[in-house]
Order: structure tokens, then C-alpha cells, then sequence
């Protein structure tokens, strides 16, 4: 056993955080998160653009007049729009800051745990609101659907808390891949998930098996979702929403398996 | 009055993967106000005492404490800066920015103000992390490591791409943290860099400490001394003399190595009294330091012919 001296020694006295800083902590980390991204072009640029644009093309511009055809892309348009953020905000960012050291740096600082996580998952609401606003622009203003206030609020919401299961998935597959890599097997998931649930052509219009396997993707159960809150769909949406929630679950759970074990 | 305990300490570590031991059972104990100096060449285990001191690896066995506690503990955390060997922060962020984000973690941090001029970059706290210099994203995230006012600091080769100016601005913020009873944890290739701030150095070499004590004690490691004069003696000769371990020539210079700086010297003046500008040093830290590690390498060796 070794001798310390006393006046080498320090005492073992417990550093009080107050919680109103460790709350403050974590607000610091949500707005440093969705500050960081909302400057980056890089980022929201893509995000912004990728679903109104192909909006603009399907619902207004090729579109001519029918009401309905706007209504139903809408939606699915929506859909397809704030699953980017929390699949790119998330699975990249992870990814890179795995690689990068970041990720290891903030776990050796005393950051409040999950705050790295709630910082990453409120900028990705964030990100998520904004597009469903701007569609639910050109969807109004350009494509004149006509929504309530009721629908568009529901709309909102839907983005909102909709982008949570793929930030779920994002981050799964940040854990997985490292460094540059993410964004190329994201896309691999993102795009033909996207067109298998529905999003880009309705399903009816799809090969039978596609149909068949649909529910299968996280992302046809909030379309599904995101078509009741446009007057599009009458079904219970309970079952949807558990469905989204046990997905969001489950990929949560395995990524932070993954990120402890292997950090 | 409650017990003394070290500000950090291994007891005993030893951390595996899978069949490679990277750390063979290490006992390291860090005192209130002490620089300690980790050295040893790359993948010596230095990265894993420090991953365990810092809480981001687990040891498979023996003892990692900071301040008493597991460094898995955010309190035990929350009295510590740390500076890695890289790190890429969000590059669309303003230093000040940083700054403010990494203070919040803490009780009781010093201001933006005061972190930024210790480190020397109050100059920079309006300016992007991506627009920085490499030099000055090194004293950005010193400024980071510091901002908590932490009572230990690990500096994992905090000065790498830092110019002269840079890195003695560095030291002396350094000096200053120490002054204020700080304990630093450094690790760094600049042997210069250990012999200018460490009270005590302690080399790993396979996942072995296989010194440690003051700079000084690691320089009494080595014998070797260094002799240079000018002289027109021709080198086969003293090649041949006695105790001489290596003799080369450098323009008119002759350098020789010995242990035995005396007799060398005796022999010199023997051959030619009128030999000029006599100088006879110790070896330097990275002789010492290369002798060592040499020395644990061989030793391992035996010992896996020994196995064999």
C-alpha cells in the first residue's frame, strides 16, 4: 500500500452540480447541436431541398390540377422529407464523430449522459419541422391544397415526432459504419425504403409483392400517419404508431449496445 | 478530517484485447500539483492508461481511480480538463461557442474570458473552429481542456504542430495551472518537451512501466557520456582505446561515446596535449530514453523464446 502525504493529497469532497446547471448543460448541448447544422449548408441545404424539389416536380409542376394527386404527394413528400434529418443528422454526424474523436472526447468530459443524444435528436426535430413547413408552403401556397388549421398542425406534429424512429435507425447504423462511409450505406437504406413504402409512387400502383412486404418499413407506417393528418386515410392509427414506437425502440436499444461495447 | 486519497491512480491495471495485452498490470499514483509525464514509443499502452484514467475503457482487472472514484463517475469527471490527441470539433461553431459548451458541464468553470486568455486565443473567440489554424484549433482546445477549472488536466501530446512561439506560450500556461495545484497527466513524443515541465517521467514499454522517477533518475539510467574535441588524432586509433564505445567524426570534430568519460579524457590528453574546445556531456533524455525501451523490447524477447 502506498503512503500519500497529506499535503499531497486532495479530499475525496463531492462536486455539487446544482440542477438547474446540469439542466443548463443540457440546453447548452441542444443549441450547440442545432446551431452547428443550421450553419452548415452542407447539411441543410440536401435536407431542405431534396423532398420540396421533388414536390415541386410530382405535385405542382407535372401535376396538372388534381387536388388530390397534390394532397396524397403531400404527405408522402412529408414523409420522405423528415426522414432525411434523422437519418443523415444522426447515423453521419455519429459516424464522423466516432471517427474523428469527438465522440471520445465528449465521453471523457463530465457532459450530462444523453445529453450527446437529446442534442442530436432535437436538432433532428428541428430539421424535420422545417422541411414540413416548407412543403406544407408549396403545398398551400403552390400546389393549393386545402388543409385546416387543425390538418396542417397535425401535419406538423407528424414531422415532428415522426423523425425520431429513423433518428433511431441513423444512429443503428452510426454504430456500425465509421467516418465517410455513412452517408453512401444510408442512402442504400433511405432511397428504395422510400420507394418501397410508397413514398415517391403510391403503393397501389406497385408490384403486388411490394405491397404485400410494405409494412415491413418503418417509413410506411408513418406515411400512413402522415395521410390521416391530410384526410387521406381513416384507419386507426394506433396500431402505426406502436409499430413506429417498438422500431424506434429496438434500433435505440441495439445502437446503444453497439456503442457500448465498442464504443 | 477525511482520508488522504491520490488525485489518480492505477493499481494494478491491466487491460486486454483479446489476445494482446495492452496493458501488463500497471501502478501509477498522481499527487495534488504534480506534472507527470507518460512516455513510451507508440503502442506501448500510454493510450490505454489514459482511455482507463479516463474512464473510457473498463480494466479487466486491478484498480483506475480519479479522485477516489471510478472515473465512470460524472462527479469524478466534473474535475477534470482533457485535451486529446485529436479531436475534430464542430467545425461551424464559434471558439467562444465552445467554450460556453464545455464550461456548462462543469460546477464551477471559469469564464470564456479567462479560459481564452490562458490559453491565448482571445483573439479567436468570434471565429469558426473550421477557419482556425491547425496551431491555434490546438490552443482552442487547450482553452477547452482548461475551462472547467479542473483540478487534473490530461494533455495528450498537447503541443504537436504548435511553432516554437506557440508551444513555449503553452508551457507557460502549463507552469501557471501547475502553480494553482493543478496535476497534469502529459503524454508526448518531445522528450524536451517532459524534460521542461515533468516532475516525474514514467516510460511504458509493452504494457510495462519500466521507469519511473524524476527526469534526472531517468538520465542516471544511462552511463553514457558524450566527449567531442578537435583534434588531429586519427579515429582508427581511438577506436582502439579502451572504453571507447563509438568514436565519429564530424568536420574537424571528434565525438566519442563512453561510459568512462574520464579515463577517455586522460587517454586524450595523453595522445595530444593540444587538443581544443574539450566537452564532455551526459547522455540526453533521448539516449536514456532510447536504452530503455531497447532494453524492455530485448527483454521481451528473451522471454517469448524463453515461452517458446
Amino acid at each position: 500500500m502506498e503512503t500519500v502525504m497529506l499535503v499531497n493529497a486532495v479530499e475525496p469532497k463531492p462536486i455539487d452540480m446544482s440542477r438547474g446547471r446540469v439542466f443548463r448543460a443540457y440546453l447548452a448541448e441542444m443549441r450547440s447541436e442545432c446551431l452547428r447544422y443550421l450553419r452548415a449548408p452542407s447539411f441543410m441545404l440536401p435536407m431542405l431541398l431534396f423532398s420540396s424539389v421533388f414536390y415541386l416536380m410530382f405535385g405542382v409542376l407535372i401535376n396538372h390540377g388534381d387536388g388530390d394527386a397534390a394532397r396524397y404527394l403531400l404527405a408522402s413528400y412529408c414523409t420522405f422529407g423528415v426522414i432525411g434529418p434523422g437519418l443523415f443528422g444522426f447515423g453521419v454526424s455519429l459516424a464522423i464523430e466516432r471517427a474523428g474523436g469527438l465522440l471520445t472526447l465528449k465521453r471523457a468530459l463530465p457532459m450530462p449522459p444523453g445529453a450527446y443524444l437529446l442534442g442530436k435528436m432535437v436538432m433532428a426535430m428541428v430539421t424535420a419541422t422545417l422541411v414540413t413547413v416548407l412543403l406544407l408552403c408549396i403545398g398551400v401556397f403552390a400546389a393549393h391544397v386545402t388543409l385546416n388549421w387543425i390538418q396542417m398542425a397535425t401535419l406538423l406534429l407528424t414531422g415532428m415526432f415522426g423523425v425520431l424512429p429513423f433518428c433511431a435507425l441513423g444512429m443503428l447504423v452510426g454504430t456500425l459504419i465509421r467516418g465517410q462511409g455513412a452517408p453512401g450505406l444510408l442512402n442504400l437504406i433511405y432511397l428504395p425504403m422510400a420507394f418501397m413504402s410508397g413514398l415517391w409512387i403510391p403503393l397501389s400502383m406497385l408490384p403486388a409483392f411490394l405491397q404485400r412486404i410494405a409494412p415491413v418499413w418503418p417509413s410506411y407506417h408513418l406515411d400512413r400517419i402522415a395521410l390521416a393528418a391530410v384526410g387521406l386515410n381513416h384507419e386507426a392509427l394506433l396500431p402505426h404508431v406502436l409499430v413506429l414506437a417498438g422500431f424506434a425502440v429496438g434500433f435505440l436499444l441495439l445502437a446503444a449496445r453497439r456503442l457500448r461495447r465498442y464504443g | 478530517m477525511s482520508t488522504p486519497i491520490a488525485v489518480a491512480r492505477l493499481a494494478g491495471a491491466v487491460k486486454r484485447y483479446g489476445a494482446l495485452t495492452a496493458l501488463d498490470g500497471i501502478d501509477l499514483t498522481l499527487h495534488r500539483g504534480e506534472l507527470l509525464a507518460l512516455l513510451g514509443p507508440n503502442g506501448a499502452g500510454k493510450s490505454t492508461a489514459i482511455g482507463l484514467l479516463l474512464g473510457l475503457i473498463r480494466a479487466d482487472a486491478g484498480t483506475v481511480e480519479l479522485f477516489g472514484q471510478d472515473p465512470q463517475q460524472i462527479a469524478a469527471r466534473r474535475r477534470i480538463g482533457v485535451m486529446l490527441q485529436s479531436a475534430e470539433l464542430p467545425a461551424t461553431l464559434r471558439v467562444g461557442e465552445l467554450l460556453r459548451l464545455v464550461a456548462s458541464y462543469y460546477p464551477t468553470p471559469r469564464s470564456v474570458a479567462e479560459s481564452a486568455a490562458l490559453a491565448g486565443i482571445a483573439d479567436l473567440l468570434t471565429r469558426p473552429y473550421a477557419k482556425l489554424s491547425g496551431g491555434q484549433q490546438r490552443r482552442v482546445q487547450f482553452a477547452i481542456a482548461l475551462c472547467g477549472k479542473p483540478e487534473l488536466l490530461f494533455l495528450d501530446e498537447p503541443t504537436v504542430g504548435l511553432d516554437i512561439e506557440a508551444r513555449g506560450k503553452l508551457w507557460a500556461a502549463i507552469r501557471q495551472m501547475l502553480a494553482e495545484g493543478c496535476s497534469v497527466v502529459l503524454t508526448t513524443h518531445y522528450l524536451e518537451e517532459a524534460e521542461a515541465l515533468a516532475d516525474r517521467v514514467c516510460v511504458i514499454a509493452q504494457g510495462r512501466l519500466i521507469h519511473q522517477g524524476s527526469v534526472e533518475q531517468l538520465r542516471a539510467r544511462v552511463a553514457v557520456k558524450r566527449i567531442s574535441c578537435l583534434t588531429p588524432l586519427p579515429i582508427e586509433t581511438v577506436r582502439r582505446w579502451p572504453h571507447v564505445i563509438e568514436a565519429q567524426l564530424d568536420g574537424e570534430r571528434l565525438h566519442i561515446t563512453t561510459a568512462e568519460a574520464e579515463v577517455v579524457v586522460r587517454q586524450l590528453f595523453d595522445a595530444d596535449p593540444q587538443l581544443r574546445e574539450l566537452e564532455v556531456r551526459r547522455g540526453g533524455l533521448a539516449e536514456a530514453f532510447t536504452e530503455l525501451t531497447r532494453d524492455a523490447g530485448e527483454a521481451s524477447l528473451t522471454e517469448q523464446r524463453e515461452a517458446a
